[in-house]
């Protein structure tokens, strides 16, 4: 039951990852930053589940808190980026090259 | 052989590969949303009721809502639909799919081959983890409160219109 | 008195010392002072020192000053050593050149260098002095590499001008060649003998090595090869006649009374290592006739007055090894001396029209000076006359004739050295006498500007008696018949060579009289009475105006030279510019640069390509820790 749950994990993962690196649009790189996460928080609920421990609850929860955060400065930051760069482009945002 | 576990697991699937490839934004959204929810339900199916919970309440409910307000501020959409399609061409799959394919393959390979040590199923219910989490984790909880508080500051100035972070600087 | 011999050396020294730091803010007559006044006194001083070794008890002397260098078995000393010959040498160098530093103090006078120059020419008699008073050859070669650094500032300058630079370099690389094979011969010499004390060295020779042993040929080619580049003798001749880029009495002193006769005092005071050498004897000898001819028949042709005279320097040093080559020993010392006050004689005047003309030097464009400038015409004349050794009149017959007479007799080559020798003196006095008429004759074609001051009409005066009664050291002295000079020289330089006997020898010497006396004549109807003569040959096309460009360039040295040494040796170091050390270290900054760009290639600044590569590395971790 736990392999199976953590197998889920892992493909929800590797779905969202693919999803970063081929979109251009922030916000969709976001989006698939938050699947990546509550897959990775979906691991270690399965991993909890399959001891039979609250532990893995538990840093679900923190998890849950942190891309909470995360999310909130992330969107204010995508609205920063609009204004100045008229753009949601990740490619034109490139004025660290060199 | 746990048919709602499988089913939700197959719609989870399903619509997480529909918010990837999406052209509009809304639609992505909504297709994250049932991500969302068919994931609390195998939460729940695992035996732990109260993130199941959470995962509806905060994650679906409330992260997804920020996304939704974003979306509306900057009027994504329709409109760029067409940009996000060339955007998307698929050539620039090739990279992205092998790699996560092999980063798929590596996790099967260590999850199948070690083997899982379950400890039966038993339902971690609420109470149960209030206990950990104030009693063990509690430093944990300090320091998540600690990191919303910045978070909430971070978001207020970064997100305001006219403050002087968008005065200053940037065009230069 | 003699035991000042060492001020002689010490005190140009001392010049060129105080004239180097100093002279550039002395006050040019202090200048002129300090620089003439070092070589009047060291004159003066080798007058007495002379007298002293000459009239009063051994005529040999030596002083040890210090020891220079102690490495094991190595102890060559700054020691002087004074015989008649080095009496003869310091007295030639000291009193020339004191009347040539006279005549440079009006020289020079508008020049910026001044203190410069004479600072350069003191230095240039303390190497020379320290040169023949040596009393080992370490000490000797420190003077012939002294020289030639002295050379090689004098020559080039007026630096200013890159064509001076580059005739300072050519005398200098030249004379190297030379040099560095000398160098051999005395590593030789010190390697087989043990020591390099010179007559303690010949002494050792004569008694270790049998005549025509292989050790005493190479040691003494070396030492010839040293000589030749010196004395600008075949094949290292081609610096002299492009040295003339110098001021004039620079080539006076250098060039004609003191440096070039370096070579002629090396195998005069080595003589005995010579006669344990014979094919190089005859080589001597051989190289003197072939460079006398050919010399003298570049002179014939040339336009540029100091040319004319570089090459009848060669010419007449030519007559030097050929007597040195027949084993008169005396005789070329004795035409040595003559040469310096008739050759330094003749170049102060040209100097002299040169300045008067405002520094014309092309002789077509002269001419009329007699009656202009009858203070450089007369001295001229004597100095000619004595170049083309006129009969009994002048030192350089009595030199000349004692030489030629002596080579008749030298082997089996004798007689064609003896010709090559006549025939040289006919050309001798052709082009000494085409100077002097076209120069001083005709019609005048430029104008003179400025008169010839005292300073430089003295020394011509002087050194105009001196070509006259030079010839006085020739007067027997004793009953044995040979001159003053070979008397004096006689116990350093025992000649070696045979005369020719009654009717044979006057013969001999009446032919070689009337080419002297023809070449006057020669001259004198080719450019006196009917230039148009002269013209009429010079316009002729064909093969005369090949021999003449041919003669005119030296005998096509400059280019042979050129295609065989210089030009390959330019593309070899073209070839090996990107030496191999210089590889390494280029590659190092080479492929850093290859990573920079490697590596800036990376820094994007896109998002997206570093979230890629970030998935890759964990991609890769996980892998490697996993399937290990």
């Amino acid at each position: 039951m736990m392999q199976q749950g953590l197998l889920l994990a892992a493909l929800l993962f590797a779905i969202g990852l693919a999803g970063v690196l081929i979109r251009r649009n922030i916000l969709f790189m976001l989006m698939s930053i938050e699947i990546m996460l509550n897959a990775a928080g979906l691991a270690f609920v399965a991993a909890g589940a399959g001891w039979g421990q609250p532990d893995g609850q538990v840093v679900f929860i923190f998890i849950l808190t942190m891309a909470g955060a995360e999310v909130a400065i992330g969107l204010a930051l995508v609205l920063q980026i609009y204004r100045r760069f008229r753009t949601l482009d990740a490619d034109e945002l490139s004025r660290m090259k060199g | 052989m746990n048919v709602p576990f499988f089913i939700a697991a197959a719609v989870a699937v399903f619509s997480t590969l529909m918010v990837i490839t999406r052209r509009n934004a809304v639609h992505a959204l909504l297709y994250l949303i049932v991500s969302l929810l068919s994931v609390a339900v195998v939460l729940f199916v695992i035996g732990a009721p109260f993130v199941a919970a959470l995962e509806v309440i905060i994650y679906a409910g409330a992260i997804m809502v920020l996304f939704v307000f974003v979306v509306m501020i900057l009027n994504i959409g329709p409109r760029t639909a067409n940009q996000e399609g060339v955007w998307m061409a698929p050539e620039m799959w090739v990279g992205p799919a092998f790699l996560s394919t092999v980063l798929l393959g590596e996790f099967a390979y260590i999850l199948t081959t070690s083997g899982g040590g379950s400890a039966g199923m038993r339902v971690v219910d609420a109470a149960e983890v209030g206990v950990s989490l104030f009693v063990s984790y509690l430093l944990g909880v300090e320091l998540a409160s600690m990191l919303l508080f910045a978070g909430v500051v971070g978001a207020y100035h970064l997100g305001s219109r006219g403050s002087r972070i968008a005065a200053k600087g940037g065009r230069k | 008195m003699r035991d000042l011999l060492w001020l002689v050396p010490l005190l140009p020294f001392a010049g060129f010392a105080l004239l180097i730091f100093a002279g550039a803010r002395m006050p040019q007559r202090l200048a002129a002072f300090v620089g003439t006044g070092s070589i009047g006194i060291a004159a003066l001083l080798s007058l007495l020192i002379a007298r002293d070794v000459t009239t009063t008890g051994t005529p040999v002397f030596s002083q040890h000053l210090w020891t220079w260098v102690r490495v094991g078995g190595f102890e060559p000393a700054m020691a002087l050593y004074l015989d008649a010959l080095s009496v003869v040498m310091m007295l030639v160098i000291t009193c020339v050149g004191f009347l040539i530093h006279l005549y440079a103090v009006e020289y020079m006078k508008k020049d910026e260098g001044f203190g410069r120059f004479f600072a350069y020419m003191n230095l240039f008699i303390g190497f020379m002095l320290v040169l023949v008073l040596a009393d080992n050859l370490f000490l000797l070669y420190l003077g012939w590499e002294g020289v030639g650094l002295c050379s090689y500032l004098l020559i080039g300058f007026w630096y200013a001008d890159p064509a001076n630079g580059y005739a300072a370099r050519k005398a200098f690389v030249v004379t190297r060649v030379g040099d560095s094979a000398m160098a051999v011969g005395v590593f030789l010499i010190f390697t087989h003998l043990g020591t390099l004390r010179i007559q303690e060295m010949l002494l050792t020779a004569q008694q270790q090595w049998p005549a025509g042993s292989a050790l005493a040929i190479t040691a003494a080619a070396l030492l010839l090869a040293g000589a030749v580049g010196k004395s600008a003798q075949l094949p290292l001749q081609t610096w002299l006649p492009d040295a003339m880029a110098g001021p004039t009495p620079v080539s006076a002193l250098i060039h004609s009374a003191t440096m070039v006769t370096a070579g002629v005092y090396l195998i005069a005071r080595l003589h005995l290592l010579f006669e344990l050498a014979p094919p190089v004897q005859a080589a001597v000898a051989i190289i003197g006739a072939l460079t006398l001819v050919i010399a003298g028949l570049s002179a014939l042709v040339q336009r540029d007055i100091k040319r004319i005279l570089a090459y009848s320097t060669i010419s007449q040093i030519g007559y030097m090894f050929l007597g040195l080559g027949a084993g008169a020993w005396a005789a070329s010392v004795f035409h040595l001396m003559t040469h310096a006050f008739f050759k330094s004689l003749l170049f102060l005047g040209a100097g002299a029209v040169i300045l008067a003309l405002d520094h014309e030097q092309e002789i077509s464009k002269m001419g009329g000076l007699r009656s202009r400038m009858p203070f450089v015409f007369w001295p001229f004349v004597i100095g000619s006359a004595s170049l083309s050794a006129l009969p009994f009149v002048t030192a350089g017959f009595y030199s000349k004739e004692l030489i030629l007479r002596s080579v008749w007799s030298a082997g089996t080559l004798g007689p064609w050295l003896w010709l090559a020798g006549a025939a040289g003196a006919l050309i001798t006095s052709l082009y000494s006498f085409r100077l002097v008429f076209t120069v001083f004759y005709g019609a005048p074609k430029s104008p003179v500007t400025g008169q010839t001051g005292m300073p430089m009409v003295a020394p011509l005066i002087v050194l105009s008696v001196l070509s006259v009664a030079g010839g006085l050291a020739a007067w027997p002295s004793d009953s044995s018949g040979q001159g003053a000079l070979s008397v004096f020289l006689s116990g350093v330089l025992p000649s070696v060579a045979e005369l020719p006997q009654g009717g044979l020898d006057l013969l001999l010497q009446v032919i070689a009289a009337t080419a002297s006396v023809g070449g006057i004549f020669i001259a004198y109807i080719f450019f006196v009475r009917s230039p148009e003569l002269a013209d009429r040959l010079a316009e002729r096309k064909g093969i005369l105006q090949l021999v003449q460009r041919f003669w005119y360039s030296g005998w096509g040295f400059d280019t042979l030279y050129d295609t065989l040494v210089v030009r390959p040796f330019i593309r070899f170091t073209g070839i090996i510019r990107n030496d191999l050390l210089d590889l390494f270290f280029e590659g190092a900054a080479w492929y850093s640069e290859i990573f920079h760009r490697l590596l800036s290639a990376t820094q994007t600044g896109r998002m997206r390509w570093y979230a890629l590569w970030i998935a890759a590395g964990v991609v890769i971790i996980i892998g490697v820790v996993v399937f290990r």
